[in-house]
């Protein structure tokens, strides 16, 4: 798919294979897609009902992507960004706007695979309308150097009954230094989804921030985190919903997994209250594996790193 | 087949198992009936070798083999498996990669997955893509735990009260499912508080105390635990003079 393509182009997608994407749906002409690598656009498809503007600033991207008010997108918005060399500097400024009843998805890939001193930096927000839907769900791939830092910020707001759920997963190579922070405010029976998924080693550091407002009446909101840390990788993750609504429903869900003696780990969830009649919740479990999931498997004849493995695995699926 | 000779284990400086003795044969189904805190779901976990049931004294031997110093893994690759009373939750293994995993040691000519869902009354096509995790009933759970044991054609199968949890009418597709095993030339031994499900057994065993009191056919058993055992004064005590 790749043959004849610019070179740049030709090395982001190979990049993007190795994050797991798949190249093709970037050319593919019925799928909308946006492709930045470095401060370059390098390729981009707008399809009727989604926009896409794409401007290069000093160190990165302004992309702007428009979902017309009722567009109801059949096949994901496909998103790469990308720094191949060795060092870098990206910012992608990004902004969606899903209009009123709109439904779209976005599969992103954010691929740095040789990094040894790259800086992504992302500032999105996200503005989803009356009724819309969006998911989005982004992948990254850093590499086995360790030697990228991933600073991503988000900011959602959700109108009356707007929905987004949002994933994020750095669950292959090294995550170097990554500090993700998510904040969302909702609207009357808005609904926000919350996914954090990483696996550091060695020497990784992840702080995932997860913040929800939940402002309107019977609006809800998950802030749901699993992290793997291995090595001497440290991780916080710091969950937090506030209720200002009534009938508002709000849960933390954080799960941290330490393998060895060496990989420090710490969950902070933070629940305020403001109206009475809101319900916040939380959990959180911080420590070794399981020992009853990994005893059954090994059970079934899974060596312990086996059983391990498989538990690790699924979790961070 | 299984053979435990003088199996004692202290727990917390308490002692659970005290000098226990115990055989099963080839394909039979043996029942174990006892009260609460008798020590039956220690014996299962000691059989299985789960860490901290692993520092016994006496030994424990299969098909002739000394088993006692072995890990859970070595043991189940010899064929010794378990289904658990509460069984544990997987997030993202499907149901179909939970089986598999079973069936990955067998020589190939073991039931797959689809099949063995089926033995236990669950429609392939509605649960080998879900999740093994939370969105399952108990219920559901417990009859996978039995399919996933299925894929395995273990020689020998420790169920810890399969029969607990679940509705009466399951109760029935249980015991058919133990009754497959037996057909197929799996060892099972039942871990239950139900006389009439320990009943279908070839022989049975009442544990009191962290011993053996009593073997042999299975209603005459169950009629002993239930004269002497219902209202056991020696969980956790063992005084046993006199009861036999």
């Amino acid at each position: 798919m790749t043959t004849g393509l610019p070179e740049q182009l030709e090395a982001l997608a190979a990049a993007y294979e190795a994050s797991g994407g798949h190249a093709a749906s970037l050319f593919d002409g019925s799928s909308a897609s946006l492709s930045v690598s470095g401060n370059a656009v390098i390729g981009s498809n707008e399809i009727p009902g989604v926009h896409i503007e794409g401007t290069a600033l000093p160190n990165g991207v302004r992309a702007v992507i428009t979902v017309d008010p009722g567009a109801v997108v059949a096949r994901p918005v496909h998103l790469c960004f990308g720094v191949v060399p060795e060092e870098g500097v990206q910012e992608i400024v990004s902004e969606y706007r899903i209009g009123d009843g709109a439904r779209a998805a976005f599969v992103a890939h954010c691929t740095f695979p040789n990094a040894l001193r790259v800086r992504h930096v992302m500032n999105a927000r996200m503005q989803i309308g009356k009724g819309a839907e969006m998911t989005y769900s982004e992948t990254h791939f850093h590499g086995d150097r360790g030697g990228a830092e991933v600073l991503p910020a988000l900011k959602v707001f959700l109108e009356e009954g707007g929905v987004l759920k949002n994933e994020f997963r750095l669950t292959r190579g090294t995550v170097g230094r990554l500090k993700a922070e998510y904040e969302a405010e909702l609207g009357r029976d808005a609904v926000c989804e919350f996914y954090a998924k990483a696996y550091g080693k060695m020497d990784d550091r992840i702080v995932v921030r997860e913040s929800i407002y939940l402002n309107g009446e019977n609006a809800r909101g998950l802030a749901k985190s699993r992290i793997v840390s291995s090595g001497r990788c440290q991780s916080e993750v710091i969950g937090e919903v506030v209720g200002n609504a009534p009938f508002s429903r709000g849960h933390i869900d954080c799960v941290e997994i330490l393998k060895g003696a060496h990989a420090r780990a710490s969950a902070v969830p933070r629940l305020v209250v403001v109206d009475d009649r809101a319900k916040l919740t939380h959990e959180a479990a911080i420590g070794s594996v399981d020992k009853k999931q990994v005893e059954t498997l090994m059970a079934r004849g899974l060596s312990e790193d086996e059983a391990v493995d498989v538990v690790v695995r699924g979790m961070l699926r | 087949m299984l053979r435990l000779e003088n199996v004692s284990l202290e727990l917390g400086g308490k002692r659970i198992l005290h000098d226990l003795n115990f055989e099963t044969r080839p394909g039979e189904i043996h029942s174990i009936l006892g009260a609460n805190g008798t020590g039956k779901s220690t014996l299962a976990s000691v059989i299985l070798g789960l860490g901290g049931y692993r520092d016994i004294g006496g030994r424990i031997l299969f098909h002739g083999e000394d088993i006692t110093a072995l890990g859970v893994s070595e043991r189940a690759q010899r064929g010794i498996t378990m289904a658990w009373q509460e069984p544990a939750r997987f997030e993202g293994l499907s149901v179909g990669e939970y089986l598999a995993i079973g069936r990955r040691g067998t020589r190939g000519d073991a039931p797959d997955p689809a099949e063995c869902l089926l033995k236990v009354g669950l429609a392939p096509a509605g649960y080998l893509a879900r999740a093994v995790d939370g969105t399952l009933s108990g219920g559901e759970r417990k009859r996978i735990e039995l399919a996933s044991l299925l894929t395995m054609a273990p020689k020998l199968a420790i169920l810890d009260e399969p029969d607990s949890g679940i509705d009466a009418l399951s109760i029935d597709c249980v015991v058919e499912v133990i009754r497959t095993f037996s057909r197929n030339g799996t060892t099972v031994l039942l871990i239950t508080h139900h006389e009439e499900v320990a009943e279908i057994a070839d022989r049975a065993s009442s544990l009191c105390g962290g011993t053996v009191l009593k073997t042999g056919d299975p209603v005459a058993v169950a009629r002993f635990f239930r004269n002497n055992c219902q209202e056991c004064l020696h969980v956790n005590a063992p005084q046993l003079g006199g009861l036999e």
